[in-house]
């Protein structure tokens, strides 16, 4: 249960030096995508931080997300952060298991009333409540009575943020994201499938230093990690202004590093920080490793045809624009990127799905 | 020697190619700061975490950097390695954890990095200290 001693109390009496204490801050400032100017703020506001209760419901999703996050690759800082956060209710991690789970959740609840932050993975069916139920309670229920002393609510994954694939037509369960129905609480979509681990960190770690939800984009996603699209920070970018791409995954523009986006990458309709953050301890992310980007973060990505063809080798205009492209040496990022709304919303009608010859697609 | 050893690896290099280069850029950033760091004193701080580097761009940009004649080791929370560059004034600053894995990694322009610097509140338990072993010796003496 939370406690009365603040960050910088908690950190003393770990043994942990002032200049271990600016360390710490340093790599939260990266964490969170900040300036390094922010430093100092972060530091006196860690100090006075005090200890927030987590209430983390897992509803209709695969566990990626909370595998995500505690494969974090910074642990001291995500350890520190852990270590401060009292993690009241979280099923798949949590020891106890029924009746006493529900009861933690229940006394954290009534204990940190109005205070304590809610973290939600995986969408909500609104159709037959048997679809996904926790102790005989169905999630919309308790959803709706634990967002209801929440402080804000965090949507961890894009199942909860917009539904992610169980509402991929033809959603049979009838899910939705937690923004669909909570209206009354600040709620933070940290998208992706799963999302970057540092970003669901720097997010809690942003809550718990300032006691704010950070500037937030049109889908309630945090600016600092989805402020820019995969394509504007993508280092393969320049190849794509000189009109070089990839046309198999094994030719030669393959192996010299072009731009994927004829091969489907939906870099640029995709917000998120992956060109940046990386995975797996900052080794690579799919881009770098020769794969586009499927677009993960975005909503109804499902839905928007194949990952190899739909939005990025189009039957209409998109082909004769890049050529244009090609031909003059221009960067057409915004228009292709309207281009490519366009056709994923024609995607989405249709709804285009990934054929066998998509696989193994030779030309 | 596992039977997994007996497996040939073959590494191939990757193609490189100058489009990826984002050492350009940032040199003319460094540049910038000095001249900021010579003007007005205002030291500035990048974190290289938030650069979209793509393979083989860290390598270029610290071999073009090189190494200085100032290198230090501070030991808090994980090790964290600070040397000058060949640029006086540039500092390559790198935080890991106890585990090594790196947390941040940033470059400083900047006479002194701030992680090297003692902060004022350690100065103020630093007389403190010295005071109480002084006390302890006038006693025990």
């Amino acid at each position: 249960m939370a406690d009365t001693k603040t960050l910088g109390e908690s950190l003393r009496l770990h043994g942990v030096s002032r200049r271990g204490f600016l360390k710490f801050c340093t790599a939260t400032a990266s964490m969170m995508a900040l300036p390094p100017t922010m430093v100092p703020a972060i530091a006196a506001a860690l100090e006075k931080a005090k200890r927030p209760s987590v209430i983390w419901l897992s509803f209709q999703e695969c566990t990626g997300c909370t595998e995500s996050l505690t494969r974090s690759h910074a642990p001291t800082v995500e350890n520190l952060i852990f270590d401060h956060i009292s993690l009241d209710y979280h099923h798949t991690l949590q020891v106890a298991a029924g009746d006493a789970a529900e009861a933690a959740r229940e006394e954290a609840m009534h204990e940190n009333e109005g205070e304590y932050l809610l973290v939600v993975d995986g969408s909500i069916p609104e159709g037959n409540a048997g679809y996904s139920t926790i102790a005989g309670i169905s999630n919309l229920q308790m959803l709706e009575e634990s967002a209801k002393g929440a402080a804000a609510i965090i949507a961890v994954g894009t199942c909860a943020a917009f539904g992610g694939l169980h509402k991929a037509e033809p959603n049979p369960t009838g899910a939705v994201a937690v923004s669909d129905i909570i209206k009354d609480k600040p709620i933070i979509n940290v998208s992706g499938c799963p999302p970057i681990p540092v970003v669901i960190t720097g997010v809690l770690a942003h809550f718990l230093t300032f006691g704010t939800i950070p500037e937030l984009d049109e889908y309630g996603r945090p600016m600092v990690f989805y402020g820019q699209s995969i394509h504007d920070r993508c280092y393969r970018r320049p190849f794509y202004d000189k009109g070089l791409f990839a046309e198999t995954f094994d030719d030669e523009g393959a192996k010299k590093g072009w731009c994927l986006y004829k091969l489907g990458c939906k870099g640029p309709m995709t917000y998120n920080a992956c060109a940046t953050a990386k995975w797996n301890q900052g080794a690579s992310w799919p881009v770098e490793s020769g794969h586009g980007c499927l677009g993960c973060s975005e909503p109804d990505f499902w839905d928007a045809g194949g990952f190899y063809n739909a939005l990025s080798i189009p039957t209409s205009d998109v082909s004769k624009l890049v050529t244009v492209g090609v031909a003059a040496g221009v960067a057409l990022g915004a228009a292709t990127a309207g281009l490519n709304h366009k056709t994923k919303s024609n995607a989405a009608k249709n709804h285009g799905t990934v054929t066998v010859d998509d696989l193994e697609k030779t030309s | 020697m596992t039977v997994l050893d007996n497996i040939k690896i073959v590494v191939e290099p990757a193609v490189i190619s100058e489009l990826t280069e984002n050492t350009l850029p940032l040199l003319h950033e460094i540049r910038h700061a000095l001249i900021r760091l010579a003007e007005s004193g205002e030291s500035t701080i990048l974190d290289l975490q938030a650069i979209p580097f793509g393979p083989g761009d860290e390598d270029r940009l610290l071999s073009f950097l090189g190494t200085g004649e100032v290198s230090a080791t501070v030991n808090a929370l994980g090790e964290t390695k600070i040397f000058e560059t060949q640029y006086p004034a540039v500092w390559l600053v790198e935080h890991k954890n106890p585990e090594l894995s790196r947390v941040a990694l940033q470059i400083e322009v900047t006479q002194v990095p701030t992680i090297l610097m003692t902060q004022n509140a350690d100065i103020l338990d630093s007389i403190a200290l010295i005071g109480e072993t002084l006390e302890q010796s006038n006693a025990e003496f």
